[in-house]
């Protein structure tokens, strides 16, 4: 497996830092790049192409400390390999858009998968980053232990900033060991019938790790002690799905991803949000993972009324992957929150070298 | 040094006339309560650290959002500081009020506004109890998880400022894996919504930010927390051992062995003694060291776990293992590790409790560690550990009336969090920095990296008035205290 071009250990923290106060020193912009696999997930940015993937390994993993932390440049299957090896995940399943998917995208975009409402998100297993600072200057913050509230929290901001606000150079997290039992169900429902089941279910404590309601049928997976898996699966009963499915919707490799013209949209909503007053939008027809919480959308409709009709139910509309130039990625914030986006751009990167207009054009 | 505030390191004090402040706040909000007189501001004078204690310039105690805006905006215009408060159980004096400040006391928002639980949500005013939180859910099935030893009393306001923990984080997260929603109030008295009741919201992770702040960004004045559902079964394993480092290699067997308990906690002797005699919780006062560890979830799950940690526990070398007969037996338990503090605190006038998190395969090196220190400094040291982890609580008992001895006990302190730092931890894993270890924020951080803590600082409260001397220290203070360091490392070699 080892390619002689592309070491699984590499050190190139000093020349990222070189990169970066040369280009400082310039007022020259950077766009950063891990694989490239995520580019479509926010706006064009210009600027001279900063590579992290040179800067690549694992630098500390101790299965018994639940700990392990990463180069930013590392590819992701190789982390989820090493982990697997000792019967340990990243429990917030992050979607892998191909080999080249790198760890510092994975922190940078900070997107989660299927067992994201019941494990939480890439945030939370964050413990601490190595991030290179407008000046160039490689500085640390949180750790590799589980508690620690020394400073603000700038770890965590990191995560779904994309580079705005620094470069990612390494990352610890908090990793857990694989569930014993996992087994999958399909529930032929209508979604009316899965929404009130799922509420019910929620109050519970089943071992329940995903859901998602897609052409017709609720699709439930169970993980934790084989007892109470084999106990729930028995309850609730519907027919076996292949685990392999978990994957498919976590990758986004099924049908729906790729079939149809119109732009993609992620709608994030609270998970007992009621049919959206979208007009002309069958709900049938679109995957409701997450418990209802990450709705996937495929619609001509304009992103004003799709934005307003989630804002409406307490959530937000993300237009995900290729769109026409006129809809901006992400929804717009309030006044007051933009401006302290503002602020925090320019106190952490005040000549704006970094991912420039990533997220919205005014930083 | 001035442990109170030191102008010289902490930055300029406002020259202040206190009447005409009170008269301006007077006028810009007729209802809002403000105290003045000594003997009213005097219950406020100190938060859970009581060592430190000094009287503010004025006590406001708001009863609605409205009156805290208006305050923040005066203040801000007056450029008069603000420290907020919870209630007032933090251990790291991060409420502690200044002399030329306005103390914003939120205790009468007690109101739970709201719990859904479809949603499985609980909305709530920021004075509300950590624990009637979970009373209020109850119930419904739910709960709220975090739970720090003061859950009967501190407020969940304070939970998010300080990213409280407890002991049952290594499964079920700290306070910022447990808020969904905070309404704020900036220094300049604007309302901001961070996070949402999705599962999360477009730009930056403000919420997250926020979250161990310690009132330094803004002012929380709503909270929107997560609850669960409660596990179905929750048993409780106690296991003893005749040394200190077997008990430590016992955790990391549990957890290799690919389970992760609900509550995973560790005594040393002294602290058994000290709960045992106080509380009778059944503790085996003969052992060095205990460990407790609950195991929650589905039933079956849970029968079969207590048997895996029973083998693993074996194996580690546990004198005696037990597992609580009945939920009465799990609270008696339970009872002797959640109140060690004031068992601790019995046996000594006086007690400093720290909060340094560790790498768990250091445990046995940083006790040793503290052992020594706690020999050349002459002072006892008791040991409750969340083992789980990593986040140790050495409570150093020590007499405040003897001359010199609570700065014995500082120094002491400060060399146990220094040398958590040194094995790869952290000076706190859930205290909060506050005042109290603003000096050995200077030993985890370099200068370059607290400058991006004051720049994050800057972008929200750019002229500092937002709880300041806190958290973060500033340069002078750092080039201080490197100084007095190296002057005491100096002498240590010659002598």
């Amino acid at each position: 497996m080892t390619n002689a071009t592309t070491p699984h250990e590499q050190d190139a923290g000093a020349a990222l830092a070189e990169r970066v106060r040369q280009a400082s020193a310039d007022a020259t912009p950077l766009r950063i790049a891990g694989g490239d696999t995520r580019g479509f997930y926010g706006r064009e940015v210009e600027g001279s192409v900063l590579s992290v993937r040179e800067h690549r390994g694992i630098t500390f993993y101790d299965p018994v400390e639940l700990v392990v932390s990463v180069r930013a440049g590392t590819p992701l299957a190789e982390l989820e390999a090493a982990l697997a090896e000792h019967g340990q995940m990243l429990p917030f399943e992050p979607p892998r858009y191909g080999e080249a998917s790198t760890v510092g995208g994975m922190v940078a975009t900070g997107l989660s998968g299927p067992r994201r409402p019941w494990a939480g998100s890439v945030r939370d297993f964050v413990l601490g980053t190595r991030v290179i600072n407008h000046e160039g200057i490689e500085q640390r913050f949180g750790g590799e232990v589980m508690k620690n509230v020394a400073g603000y929290d700038l770890s965590r901001l990191m995560v779904g900033a994309q580079g705005t606000l620094g470069l990612i150079t390494e990352v610890s997290f908090k990793v857990l060991p694989t569930p014993g039992a996992t087994r999958s169900l399909r529930l032929s429902l209508p979604l009316d019938e899965a929404r009130l089941r799922l509420v019910e279910w929620g109050r519970e404590p089943l071992p329940i790790s995903a859901a998602a309601w897609l052409d017709g049928a609720l699709h439930l997976r169970l993980e934790g002690g084989p007892s109470s898996v084999a106990a729930t699966r028995a309850r609730i009963g519907g027919d076996e799905l292949d685990n392999a499915f978990w994957s498919a919707l976590r990758d986004q490799r099924l049908a729906f991803f790729s079939e149809g013209e119109a732009p993609l949209w992620r709608l994030s909503l609270p998970h007992r949000a009621p049919t959206l007053d979208l007009p002309d939008v069958d709900e049938s027809l679109m995957i409701h993972d997450w418990a209802g919480a990450q709705r996937w959308l495929r619609t001509e409709l304009n992103a004003e009324t799709v934005r307003q009709a989630c804002q409406a139910a307490g959530g937000h509309a993300t237009c995900y992957g290729p769109r026409p130039a006129a809809i901006e990625p992400f929804t717009p914030l309030p006044e007051v929150v933009t401006k302290y986006h503002r602020n925090l751009k320019a106190q952490l990167d005040p000549k704006g070298i970094f991912n420039r207009g990533r997220l919205y054009a005014a930083f | 040094m001035d442990i109170l505030y030191d102008e010289r390191l902490d930055g300029p004090v406002p020259k202040l006339d206190k009447a005409a402040i009170r008269d301006t706040l007077r006028q810009a909000i007729p209802d809002l309560t403000l105290l003045h007189r000594e003997e009213d501001m005097r219950p406020f004078e100190c938060d859970g650290l009581s060592v430190y204690r000094t009287l503010p310039l004025l006590v406001a105690l708001p009863d609605s959002m409205a009156q805290v805006e208006r305050l923040l905006k005066e203040c801000h215009r007056l450029g008069v500081p603000v420290v907020t408060r919870g209630a007032g159980t933090g251990l790291s004096a991060g409420a502690l009020p200044l002399t030329h400040g306005v103390l914003l006391v939120m205790s009468r928002f007690s109101r739970i506004l709201e719990i859904d639980p479809e949603a499985r949500i609980a909305r709530v005013e920021p004075g509300v109890r950590n624990l009637a939180i979970s009373e209020a859910a109850s119930p419904y099935g739910l709960y709220y998880a975090p739970d720090p030893s003061s859950q009967i009393a501190c407020s969940i306001g304070g939970n998010v400022a300080e990213n409280a923990g407890g002991v049952h984080c290594l499964k079920y997260g700290l306070t910022v894996h447990n808020v969904v929603k905070v309404e704020v109030l900036t220094i300049e008295g604007e309302r901001m919504t961070l996070g949402s009741d999705a599962l999360d919201a477009p730009g930056f992770d403000l919420l997250a930010l926020f979250n161990g702040s310690e009132g330094m960004l803004g002012v929380v004045t709503e909270i929107t927390v997560k609850l669960l559902p409660k596990p179905e079964v929750a048993k409780v394993l106690m296991a003893s051992f005749d040394d200190v480092e077997k008990a430590g290699n016992a955790v990391g067997a549990i957890i290799e062995a690919g389970i992760i308990p609900g509550g995973l906690e560790m005594m040393d002797k002294l602290a058994i003694v000290a709960a045992e005699d106080f509380i009778g919780a059944g503790y085996p006062v003969e052992a060095e060291a205990i460990l407790l560890c609950e195991l929650d979830g589905v039933e079956a799950d849970v029968d079969d776990d207590c048997e895996t940690v029973r083998r693993v526990l074996e194996k580690a070398g546990a004198t005696g293992i037990q597992q609580a007969r009945d939920d009465a037996e799990r609270a008696k338990f339970w009872a002797g590790r959640k109140n060690a503090f004031p068992a601790v605190g019995r046996m000594s006038p006086d007690y400093y409790c720290m909060d340094g998190t560790i790498p768990r395969r250091e445990l046995a090196r940083v006790l040793k560690g503290i052992a020594e220190l706690s020999q050349r400094y002459g002072l006892r040291v008791a040991n409750v550990f969340h083992a789980g982890d990593g986040n140790m609580h050495p409570l150093i008992l020590f007499d405040a009336n003897r001359e010199g001895e609570l700065a014995v006990a500082e120094a002491l302190g400060g060399e146990i969090l220094e040398l958590c730092v040194r094995v790869g931890g952290t000076i706190t894993g859930e205290h909060g920095v506050g005042r109290e270890k603003i000096n050995q924020m200077c030993a985890q951080f370099r200068p370059d990296e607290l400058a991006t803590f004051r720049a994050a600082k800057a972008a929200f409260d750019p002229r500092d008035l937002l709880n300041p001397g806190k958290n973060i220290p500033t340069p002078a203070r750092c080039s201080e205290f490197r100084t007095i360091k190296s002057a005491a490392a100096d002498t240590a070699q010659q002598g």
